[in-house]
């Protein structure tokens, strides 16, 4: 049998995710103040960076529904481990 | 000061000590296992040796001449007679034993596969990182444990087994630790790295002790009792059985003893350090002291909630802090706490003498530490404390000057920090103004029970003092009662009227309650309103309005409201539309909706509007004002409550009988066959849930007929329109019919073969057989009921048993992880190390505290502006 490959973001649980820019990365950092370590993580290897061939250092910005604010931005930083 | 470290550790290591270090490290070698000669001074090699610290004041150490508190103490050692086995290292023994060869030490695997492995290691290491090469690890063991012959000399291999607690079994005949010893001696540095020891870490034959370290005296002070007596430490007296057994087998070896005497006494050596270590190894009897008790040795130190982690490190022992009973009282201000006064007596404030004070606290010292305005101590500019005593007081108060800080007595209006256990929300712990009082309990408010989740059946609870001006400058803005009112879970008031406040209230402000000017003036001097009337009589609602402010607007309903498909508003016939036009309350009962702790709307109303002492002030006086009134009209409940008129029986029981007959129709279909099943159930299930389902009806109509006998004056159902205590169906459950009994969700269905007890015939399922209670609790339960009433009532014990350590273990680990999170003030949330957790605040920045119902409600803000702008 031939292997289908599952298209992910087709997925109803999985939010919208985006590789940033440098230009927009450093406008990130520069919003909160902060280095690239400070930013919340995302494994190199999850199937999302995957699909988005995203590098280590990349950051991704997710939007996501969210039941008290309608759309929330989450940002995550891709690293090895 | 003491200097800050700011410097990050990356990693710790833990290594093996080697004989060498022990000897080095060790200021003495300790021969004599005698602590004092006759005098009481320490022994010269002996285990209080003046060269491992000092734990007596006067003495000096003799290795670095400190006092003692100076001296940090000095390790000694102890020389064995034989090796002994180090238990913790066992599991690390058994790996070397088995997997190198006994004649020539090397890893039992061929020279490529060692060199592969090896390559393998490094490559791990440096890419995945230290941890990883553990699993690397168990893979090269598990290879070579299952060799049968060396590689390297073709020595035939013989099984090592591992006899708990602690012998090795080669083949037929026992390893000695002299033995071990001497193979992991031969083991080579690269193959001992193969299996997980790092050789800059360490020897595997340093696992096999030949010295023992022993720990200074500071470690294991003696204590010294009010007899004179001293009291020796566990791990003193353990090394004392040590040193003891050690010279014998010394003696016995030199006199050249037979070989049986000399293992009796090894083997006791062994159990001794064993026990030294850790005292709680199974199949090793626990070594106990004269009296019983076991010891408490190294790791019963370290180790569980007694620990030095979990006992001393993360929770401390505090001063200042008093802990009693509570007990009830409606008099006190919901931001007041009573303390009785023998506990003001022993609680103190520092205060600091100057220019303005120093009359006021002469006073005082004058006073002393019995009356109770006074004070305890005072304490010099150079730091000396002073007791103040009937003799010393004159003296004191003499030579106070500036500079100069008294302990005076905890007095009314003090800021104390007030606390119930399990603390699990921010409200267990608040900051309430002291008053002292009589007797022997701590005093509070019904109001402020909620947030503690206290009762007064005799629950105990914890007071602290704040010491220093910044503690109760803090105390007073973030932890202050009135800043607590509104949770941060939801949004609504969870200090509020509870019971008695609002069953007042309700009946007060009840359409037709009029009282007469003598009441009216009654009520509020009890609430202490000072207010002209000139009317001769006022309506509860125009009395409940009085602590309303003048300009305050609000429209509600109340619990009861049928929600009319057009509403009547004012001309609800139910007087269940609630509305306050300036102040005056002019329409609507008022009930636990409106004031109740945990979901008075109107309350929020006034938070949101007037701030928080305000409405910390009108829940006090809307409490006085509905108990008071309760007291002037009388309120109790009684029996007859749940009396109810024949003819509501007969209907219960025609009800009843209904339902059953359905059921028995039912079953009839059913074993006609005839019974349609459910899409994707069984037509058994489907049976189940029919029956449920009559049941469940019928028992619902019963409950409907009680509520319509129900006088309106009935004062069990009073309190549950108001929703002061209770409901109607409590009261239906008492009256009329208590229900289908369940177990797991379905009926009960559990005991002997196909029926649940051996009265009723097998494959029975009509009502009575699977736990149906047709009577109410008043009526009594026949014994069958009663027994299906029991199984569920020990069921739900069980559960809440067992659940409540469940729950409270896993708060405990989400307070564990979360603890030191915080907002900062860009709305992100962050860690300790300021990595984002989140980027906004529960992602919409909201404080909850300060919205309706967790959202922002936009139509009252518009509202409020806006008839703001037409009145300009």
């Amino acid at each position: 049998m031939e292997k289908k490959k599952l298209d992910l973001f087709a997925h109803i649980w999985v939010p919208k995710h985006r590789i940033m820019s440098e230009e927009e990365k450093e406008e990130l950092l520069k919003k909160y103040n902060i280095t690239l370590q400070q930013l919340p993580r995302i494994l190199v290897n999850d199937p999302i960076c995957k699909e988005l061939k995203a590098k280590v250092g990349d950051v991704i910005e997710i939007e996501r529904d969210s039941p008290t604010a309608g759309k929330a931005m989450y940002y995550r930083v891709v690293v090895l481990e | 000061m003491a200097q800050v470290i700011k410097e990050k550790i990356d990693a710790i290591e833990f290594r093996i000590l080697s004989p060498a270090i022990i000897r080095k490290m060790g200021v003495v070698k300790i021969i004599t296992p005698d602590l004092y000669d006759a005098d009481g001074y320490p022994i010269e090699g002996g285990l209080m040796d003046l060269r491992m610290g000092v734990v007596d004041p006067g003495l000096r150490c003799r290795t670095c001449g400190g006092r003692v508190k100076e001296c940090p103490g000095h390790f000694g050692y102890i020389e064995l007679a034989r090796p002994v086995i180090h238990i913790k290292y066992i599991p690390w023994i058994y790996d070397f034993l088995r997997c190198t060869c006994s004649d020539c030490g090397k890893i039992l695997l061929e020279e490529k596969e060692i060199e592969k492995w090896k390559k393998r290691l490094d490559k791990i290491k440096k890419t995945k990182g230290e941890l990883a090469k553990w699993n690397v690890i168990k893979l090269i063991s598990q290879k070579a444990k299952n060799a049968k012959v060396c590689p390297h000399c073709d020595a035939k291999k013989k099984k090592i087994r591992y006899e708990k607690p602690l012998t090795f079994i080669e083949g037929e005949t026992k390893l000695t630790p002299i033995d071990i010893r001497e193979r992991l001696e031969k083991i080579p540095d690269e193959h001992s790295e193969l299996l997980g020891l790092d050789p800059q870490a360490g020897r595997p034959e340093w696992m096999v002790l030949t010295l023992l370290p022993v720990p200074p005296v500071t470690v294991r002070p003696s204590i010294t009792l009010e007899s004179g007596q001293r009291s020796e430490d566990d791990l003193t007296h353990k090394l004392g059985d040590i040193i003891r057994t050690n010279q014998r087998l010394f003696e016995n070896l030199n006199a050249g003893a037979p070989e049986i005497i000399i293992e009796d006494l090894w083997d006791l050596l062994q159990y001794h350090i064993t026990t030294f270590f850790t005292n709680n190894v199974s199949q090793i009897p626990p070594a106990r002291h004269r009296s019983g008790r076991p010891l408490k040795t190294l790791a019963q130190r370290i180790r569980s909630k007694e620990g030095r982690f979990r006992r001393n490190l993360a929770g401390k022992r505090v001063n200042f802090s008093a802990r009693t009973v509570i007990s009830p009282d409606a008099r006190i201000k919901i931001d007041e706490v009573g303390i009785p006064i023998d506990i003001a007596k022993e609680l103190t404030i520092p205060e600091r003498v100057n220019e303005w004070n120093i009359d006021w606290l002469k006073e005082f010292i004058k006073r002393g530490p019995n009356e109770h305005p006074g004070a305890n101590y005072v304490i010099t500019p150079e730091g000396k404390r002073k007791r103040i005593t009937d003799e010393t007081k004159k003296q004191i108060i003499d030579e106070l000057t500036y500079g100069y800080i008294v302990e005076r007595h905890l007095m009314d209006n003090d800021i104390v920090i007030f606390n119930r256990q399990p603390s699990l929300h921010k409200m267990s712990m608040m900051a309430h103004r002291a008053k002292i009082l009589p007797y022997r309990t701590f005093r509070i408010n019904l109001c402020t029970t909620v947030p503690y989740g206290a009762d007064f059946d005799g629950d105990e609870m914890n007071l602290h003092v704040p010491q220093t001006e910044e503690a109760r400058a803090e105390a007073e803005i973030l932890m202050e009662v009135q800043n607590q009112i509104v949770t941060p879970r939801y949004g609504l008031p969870l200090i509020g009227c509870k019971q008695d406040h609002i069953t007042g209230c309700f009946l007060l402000t009840k359409k037709d309650t009029v009282l007469s000017r003598e009441d009216v003036f009654t009520l509020l001097s009890q609430v202490g309103i000072e207010k002209e009337i000139e009317k001769d009589s006022l309506s509860g609602k125009e009395i409940f309005s009085l602590l309303l402010p003048d300009d305050f607007n609000y429209v509600g309903k109340t619990r009861t409201c049928l929600k009319c498909a057009k509403c009547k508003e004012e001309k609800c016939p139910h007087d269940n539309y609630v509305k306050v036009v300036n102040g005056k309350l002019i329409s609507g009962v008022i009930d636990s909706n409106s004031i109740g702790a945990e979901d008075g709307e109107m309350l929020q109303k006034i938070i949101q509007e007037y701030g928080n002492s305000f409405a910390s002030d009108f829940i006090y006086k809307c409490s006085l004002l509905g108990i008071s009134y309760l007291k002037i009209i009388g309120f109790s409940i009684l029996p007859t409550d749940t009396d109810l008129p024949p003819r509501a029986f007969e209907k219960i029981k025609f009800i009843l009988n209904k339902s059953e007959e359905k059921v028995r129709e039912l079953i009839k279909k059913y074993e006609a066959k005839k019974l349609q099943a459910y899409p994707g159930r069984t037509v058994e299930e489907t049976l189940e849930f029919k029956i449920i389902e009559i049941l469940n009806k019928g028992r619902n109509i019963t409950g409907k007929i009680v509520e319509r006998h129900a006088s309106k004056d009935n004062s069990t159902i009073i309190m549950a329109t108001s929703g002061a205590k209770g409901s109607l169906l409590n009261l239906a459950l008492i009256s009329a019919c208590v229900g289908q009994q369940a177990l797991r969700g379905s009926r009960i269905n559990k005991g002997y073969t196909r029926r649940t007890l051996p009265h009723f015939k097998k494959n029975d399922i009509t009502p009575r057989c699977r736990g149906f209670v047709r009577h109410g609790y008043k009526g009594g339960l026949d014994p069958f009921e009663f027994f299906f009433h029991a199984i569920t009532g020990r069921d739900s014990v069980m559960d809440t048993s067992m659940r409540t350590p469940k729950s409270g273990y896993m708060q405990r680990r989400l307070i564990n992880a979360l603890q030191d999170l915080k907002i900062c003030y860009d709305g992100t949330v962050r860690d300790a190390y300021d990595k984002i957790i989140q980027f906004q605040f529960g992602e919409d920045g909201i404080d909850v505290t300060k919205t309706d119902y967790g959202q922002i409600n936009v139509d009252s803000i518009l509202n409020d502006v806006l008839s703001r702008e037409i009145k300009k």
